[in-house]
This record gives structure tokens, C-alpha cells and sequence, in this order.
């Protein structure tokens, strides 16, 4: 089962270094990781995609809460989130079929952003599963590169501060398994 | 600053570092330096008369001792080396306190920091390197920083679950100065994501745990090192008295509650008692206070305790529900849990536990711990227990390497204080033992500190014996000598078909390297133990028989100085009882 995990983090140095360290010696299934600033300069934001069942899950959050460089740990599942993933691919012209594949890439609300003699590059952003999908399309034009960001993703109607994290739901999940 | 007399002087990075020790509480600090620490020596030097420097011999000595002074203090204990292959000999102690949640303060020297990254003479990556090892860690880039990361350090190593703390100092931030006024030695501390204060058990949960109490038949509490870190000795004991609730301990638990009081199950687990483990498995309630259900105790995860609720209480909140579910769990000092457990007990709550003593009573004298009369040799479970008999009085102080003596020692030396054992619980580290009774003795002078070593481990700490002569530290050694690793030989011989395998310590060329001779001790054990420590400075005898060693054994507790009892055993031993790894109580070997 995937989940969406997000951390506000001390933007210094070797605090990411800390946190892949933990999560692969602690043999965490990490799907994807995507750093990056926050509105704070002094905080940074990582989501991650975890491949755990829930209990593996509760584990990676509270080792993760246990950093002191982690400020705030939240957990999407069953929250209303937009996520996005990005990528850039470059799919080859040589059949000549590129008219098929601008259609394609409207369809899919893509842009291409480069044309070579032989190839185009494609940026496309979305859910995982549009992505998916537009990967399977393209395969038939021959895919020569590409390249994805981890999955980020963000809160619809409440937005995750370090102010907040002393007194919401986190806390609660640590002790009422009961 | 006694050394600072003008508003207008200058302070460096060591002097400040130095300084905020001094101010959190340090009173002796285990140093051993080198080119990237001398700035931090030069300091310590200056302030000899506030805080007393101790060379070890080697930094891991040093390391273990800053933790026998944090163990038998619960006070932070402080260790310094140099970069490189300096800070690297901490690392096996840094890990150590980690796994038994020690409150340590590693410092570090570091070469400049024009230089980090070019590979540099004595350069290691200290904060790489120590990451997984650490509670947490600093690499201070900037004079200015000193005062604060000092004192960030002290509160994350001293609080919530205790750990470890590293903190690695180029040695250009130790030479750099600033005035003296500029300085902020209790400065604001700048940890948004450090918050180990937890909230007080809640009155419901208190009720549950009340209830689950009332409705127990067979109740037991299994308690470990968090009671000893939260100081909740006093409470626990009050709290089992007053419910008549059997107490099992961990080996980092022993202590906590009375060893010879009627209700103790002593140790559970592996090398733990019969008794403590079927009442364990047969209990309806299992109160887990300050454990880690770590699976030296537990031996099958799912058969460990598999009849009955199981409230667990931890400051560590990823400790709960960890390997094991639990029915109650509870994120709390496990103090202030007793507390509110204690002022909220009435005497309906209190289960008819009847039944259940006359079972324990059963099982206690059908398997109670035992060895054998071996005629004239020192069975090491007898020098242990007569070592009990001659100073259980004298509120002694014991450290311990690693292996049968360690398991013997845990099963035979009954501990009615916290504090008072020192092992290597987590990690099992041998060479544990000699470097922590030297950190015990500075923290406690007058006391009686007696290392129960075996002749493996002791070799791997055997340097600080200098130390000890050097410092007038009367630590007493209990050298339990059968010239094998006993712990190896023991599995060698009970799942291995006693194949010796690199488990004798004396020469190749003797037959029982191969456990090919008849089992019987030379005349000349190896090495020469007596003359090492005479060497070194430090009284030592060798006894071999039963006859002469409770004497042997008066001398050398009556001794004022740092002394050595060589004691030959034999190596045929077994700890007892024993449940294979990952094995379940109905597995248990007793002989």
C-alpha cells in the first residue's frame, strides 16, 4: 500500500544524508523522495512515497519524528491532497509520426519543450497514474530518455507549519491504537 | 573566567566549549589528544581545578568510562578524542550508549576546515560516520556556535530517552577567538524539532490500566532501563508491593526493583530464570515498563507472552508497538505513569494474586537458579555468588564485560539498588567492563567498584590498568579466567557439536585450540594476568582453588588500591537456562 508522507525539515546541511541513511537501515520500502524549499527559508519540505503496510508505516513516521532535525511529520492517507509528479522524456521522430505525437501530448496536457532533428522532449506533470499512462502511449514511438521528480504533495484545506506541530492529529495516532 | 580578567580579552572556540562544560554540570571529563584536540587539552588544562581531565589509554576506554560515570550518575557523561583514528575509536562506545540510551557527550577534534573533504592527514567524516549511531550530531562551522551546540547537546543527550551526542570541532573553530563579551554562555536554543517533553498520562488511560489490574489473575510486570533512566526505582517498588505484582527485569533493568526481595522473578529472557519466564508466558497481563521487547527477552515474537493484554509504557514513542502490539500503550515517563498509577490505586483494585504466588512459589523451588559443587575448583557462578555474600553490604558498585560472566553475574549478584550494574546490555560490547568501573570509581571515589571480567573481554580493555594506577583508582577486578571465549564455547558445545573454532585464547599449538585436550586448566594459564597488572603497577594474585579464594576474594575488597584477582575456572560451564534464539519458553534447556 503507498503512502504519502511529508516532512518539514532544518534546511542544513546533511539533514537529508540523516534521513535516507535512516530509512534504507531500517530497510523502509522508499518509492520516491523529493527535497525542497518551503515558504521558510530555514525549513525544507520532503515528501515521501512509502511502500508499507500501516503498521510498517507508523513506524516511519514516529523514526522519522525522532530526528531532531525533523520538525513535523504528516501523514496523507485519507486526507484530501493534490499530488504531482514531473517529467521530462525525450521520444523519438524518426518514424515521422510526430503529428501523433503532439495530439498526445495535448491530450495528456503535456508541452514539448525541445525539438531535435530525430527527437522531441516532453514535460508533463500529474497524478502518478496520468503519468503512467502517458509513459504506455509514448512507448510505441520509442522512448530514449526520461527522467521523473519524486511525487510532491500538498493539503487542500490545511496547510502544515511548524506552528502546528504540537498539537494535531500526529500525536493522537501515537497513542490510541488501543 | 578565572582566566579571563578584562572585558576587552578575547575567548576562543576550546576555551567556550570548555567553559559550557564546566557550566552543564562536567566535573571530570575522559580525554585522549592528538594534533586536532589540543586546543580543547589546553583549555581543560587551564581549568584543571573546575574540571578533572583523565587520560585513558585508549579512546574506546575513555569512551566506556564517560558511561559508567553517566550510567551510575544518570548524569551526562563527557568523552573527548582527536579526529581521525581518535574520534573513530569512540565509535564502538558512541553505539553502545546508543542502544542502552546513555546520555554521552562525545566531542571530537577535526582538522581545519579549509581542509575537510581533501582527504587530509587524521581526516574522517565523524558526522557521517556517526549518524546511525547517534541521538544526534554536531559539526560546529562557526565560533559563535559553540556555546549554543554545547548546550543543545547536553539537553538532547540528557533528555526524552537518553542518547548519545556527537559533537566534532574543526580545530580552526577551537582556535578562533571573540571577545569575551560576546559571548552568551546560556543561549537560546534553536531546536523547532526537539520536543521530548510528553504530555502527562491521561486519567483514562490510568482507568484502563486500573481496570486491566483489577480483572488480572496472573499478572506481571516486566520492567527495563527506561525505569532506571526516569528514576522510577522508588515508585515501582511501591507500586508492586502494593499490587503483590511479580517483577521480572531486563538485564538493563536489574536493580530496579529489589533482587532479593520475595517479589522479584529476577532476570527474564534468554539467561533469564525459569519462573520469570513461565510467569511471563502463563501471565493474563503483562505491565512492560520501560522495555524495548527486545528479542533477547522475547526469544518467538509471537509466542512471547501470547495470553494476556499487554500494557506497554515508553517515553519512546516508536518503541511501542515496535516488535510487539500492545493493548494499552502508553507514550509517558514511566515515572510520573507510576505516579499517577500509584495516587489513583484504591484497595478494591488490588487483585486476589493468591493463586498465582503459590504458582511462582511452585516454579521457584522446583527451578531455582543453582550450580554445581565441583569439588575444589571455582565454578564462576560460585565466585560470583560469595563476591555477593562479602559485599552486598558495602552498596557495591559492579561492571561487566561481555558473555558467560556477564550472564552469570546478571543471574547471581542480586542488585537491590538501580544504578548499581553496569553491563553492555544492548550492543554487547566486550571490553565493557574494566573502562566503566574506572568511569564509576571518579564518579564515586569512596565506593566499592568491582569489574566482573572474563579473560576475553578483559584483554580487549586491558590498557586501563594504567589509567588506574595513573589515577589512583582503586578499581577491583574479578578476573574469571578459563582461558576460552565461554560464551562461543558454550554455543560451540550446544549447537555446533563443540567444534572449537577460534575460541581458545591460549597458544595454537596447545591441543585445546582444537577442543582437543582433556579439559583440564595448565599449570601456566595465559597470559601471565599477575605480571600484566604488576606491570601496570596494579596488586594482583592468582587463586585456584575454592579453599583459598573467599579470602583471596576479603584481601582484595579490603584493598585500597587498584588490585587484580586472577581466578581459574573451568571453561565447562554453561549459563543455565537457556532459550535458543527465536526459540519459545517451552524450549528452555535448565541442564
Amino acid at each position: 500500500m503507498k503512502h504519502v508522507l511529508s516532512a518539514l525539515v532544518m534546511n542544513q546541511p546533511g539533514v537529508l544524508a540523516h534521513i535516507s541513511g535512516m530509512l534504507a537501515s531500517r530497510a523502509y520500502n522508499i518509492e520516491s523522495l523529493a527535497v525542497g524549499a518551503t515558504e521558510n527559508p530555514e525549513l525544507s519540505r520532503i515528501t515521501f512515497v512509502v511502500n508499507e503496510d500501516e503498521k510498517k508505516l507508523d513506524q516511519v513516521r514516529k523514526q522519522l519524528e525522532k530526528i531532531v532535525t525533523v520538525v513535523r511529520v504528516q501523514d496523507f492517507s485519507g486526507a484530501d491532497y493534490v499530488e504531482r509528479d514531473l517529467m521530462l522524456m525525450k521520444v523519438s521522430t524518426e518514424n515521422g509520426r510526430r503529428g501523433e505525437i503532439r495530439e498526445l501530448v495535448d491530450i495528456f496536457r503535456g508541452r514539448i519543450v525541445d525539438v531535435g532533428a530525430s527527437h522531441v522532449m516532453i514535460e508533463i506533470s500529474g497524478r502518478e497514474s496520468k503519468i503512467d499512462a502517458f509513459i504506455d502511449r509514448m512507448r510505441e514511438f520509442g522512448i530514449l530518455e526520461m527522467v521523473r521528480t519524486g511525487r510532491i504533495a500538498m493539503m487542500r484545506d490545511r496547510t502544515i507549519t511548524e506552528e502546528s506541530g504540537v498539537d494535531t492529529s500526529c500525536d493522537a495516532a501515537t497513542t490510541s491504537k488501543s | 573566567m578565572a582566566t579571563v580578567e578584562k572585558a576587552t580579552q578575547t575567548i576562543n572556540g576550546a576555551q567556550i566549549l570548555i567553559e559550557m562544560l564546566v557550566r552543564l554540570g562536567t566535573d571530570t571529563i575522559y580525554a585522549y589528544p592528538g594534533g586536532c584536540s589540543m586546543p580543547l587539552h589546553q583549555a581543560l588544562r587551564e581549568q584543571r581545578d573546575r574540571i578533572r581531565t583523565i587520560l585513558p589509554r585508549h579512546e574506546q576506554g575513555g569512551c566506556f568510562a564517560a558511561q559508567g560515570i553517566a550510567r551510575s550518575t544518570g548524569q551526562v557523561g563527557v568523552c573527548m578524542a582527536t579526529s581521525g583514528p581518535g574520534a573513530t575509536n569512540l565509535v564502538t562506545g558512541i553505539a553502545d550508549a546508543k542502544l542502552d540510551s546513555i546520555p554521552l557527550i562525545a566531542i571530537t577534534g577535526q582538522v581545519p576546515q579549509a581542509v575537510i573533504g581533501s582527504d587530509a592527514f587524521q581526516e574522517t567524516p565523524m558526522v557521517e560516520v556517526c549518524r546511525a549511531i547517534t541521538k544526534h550530531h554536531y559539526m560546529i562551522t562557526d565560533v559563535r556556535d559553540v556555546a549554543r551546540i554545547v548546550k543543545e547537546a547536553f539537553h538532547i543527550a540528557s533528555t526524552g530517552r537518553p542518547g548519545p551526542v556527537l559533537i566534532d570541532v574543526p580545530k580552526d573553530v577551537q582556535l578562533d577567538s571573540i571577545p569575551l563579551s560576546d559571548v552568551d554562555f546560556d543561549p537560546p536554543m534553536n531546536l523547532p524539532g526537539y520536543r521530548p517533553e510528553v504530555r502527562a498520562i491521561a486519567p483514562e488511560q490510568v482507568r484502563q490500566v486500573i481496570a486491566a489490574i483489577r480483572r488480572s489473575k496472573r499478572p506481571v510486570l516486566y520492567v527495563g532501563g527506561g525505569c532506571i533512566q526516569s528514576e522510577a526505582s522508588e515508585e515501582l517498588t511501591k507500586f508492586a508491593v502494593r499490587t503483590g505484582i511479580p517483577v521480572a527485569m531486563t538485564v538493563m533493568g536489574l536493580g530496579v526493583f529489589p533482587g532479593t526481595h520475595p517479589q522479584s522473578l529476577h532476570m527474564l529472557g534468554m539467561h533469564g530464570t525459569v519462573y520469570a519466564n513461565y510467569a511471563v508466558d502463563q501471565s493474563d497481563l503483562l505491565l512492560a515498563f520501560g522495555v524495548r521487547f527486545d528479542d533477547r527477552v522475547t526469544g518467538k515474537l509471537e509466542e512471547f507472552a501470547k495470553h494476556g493484554k499487554i500494557v506497554h509504557i515508553d517515553i519512546d514513542p516508536s518503541e511501542i508497538h515496535k516488535n510487539k502490539e500492545a493493548h494499552i500503550p502508553i507514550h509517558a515517563d514511566v515515572r510520573e505513569a507510576l505516579v499517577a498509577l500509584n495516587a489513583a490505586l484504591t484497595e478494591e483494585d488490588i487483585p486476589d494474586l493468591s493463586e498465582w504466588s503459590h504458582q511462582i512459589a511452585g516454579w521457584k523451588a522446583k527451578f531455582p537458579l543453582g550450580y554445581a559443587d565441583a569439588g575444589d575448583a571455582i565454578l564462576q557462578q560460585y565466585a560470583i555468588d560469595e563476591l555477593w555474600r562479602q559485599s552486598h553490604t558495602m552498596d557495591t558498585y559492579i561492571t561487566v564485560g561481555v558473555g558467560q560472566h556477564q550472564m552469570w553475574a546478571a543471574q547471581f549478584y542480586k542488585f537491590d539498588k538501580p544504578r548499581r550494574w553496569l553491563s553492555s546490555s544492548g550492543l554487547g560490547t566486550m571490553g565493557f567492563g574494566l573502562p566503566a568501573a574506572m568511569g564509576v570509581q571518579t564518579a564515586h571515589p569512596n565506593a566499592i567498584v568491582v569489574d566482573i571480567d572474563g579473560d576475553g573481554s578483559f584483554q580487549m580493555n586491558i590498557q586501563e590498568l594504567a589509567t588506574l594506577h595513573c589515577e589512583k583508582l582503586p578499581v577491583k577486578i574479578l578476573l574469571l579466567n578459563n582461558q576460552h571465549l565461554g560464551m562461543v564455547v558454550q554455543w560451540e558445545d550446544r549447537f555446533m557439536s563443540g567444534r572449537r573454532a577460534n575460541t581458545y585464547l591460549g597458544p595454537i599449538d596447545h591441543p585445546e585450540a582444537l577442543g582437543e585436550g582433556d579439559g583440564s586448566m595448565p599449570d601456566e594459564t595465559f597470559p601471565n594476568f599477575v605480571a600484566i597488572a604488576k606491570g601496570y603497577g596494579v596488586q594482583a594474585k592468582q587463586v585456584r582453588s575454592k579453599a583459598e579464594y573467599p579470602k583471596a576474594l576479603a584481601e582484595m575488597l579490603a584493598s585500597k588500591e587498584p588490585y587484580l584477582l586472577d581466578v581459574i575456572c573451568p571453561y565447562q560451564e554453561h549459563v543455565l537456562p537457556m532459550i535458543p534464539s527465536g526459540r519459545t519458553v517451552r524450549e528452555i534447556i535448565i541442564e
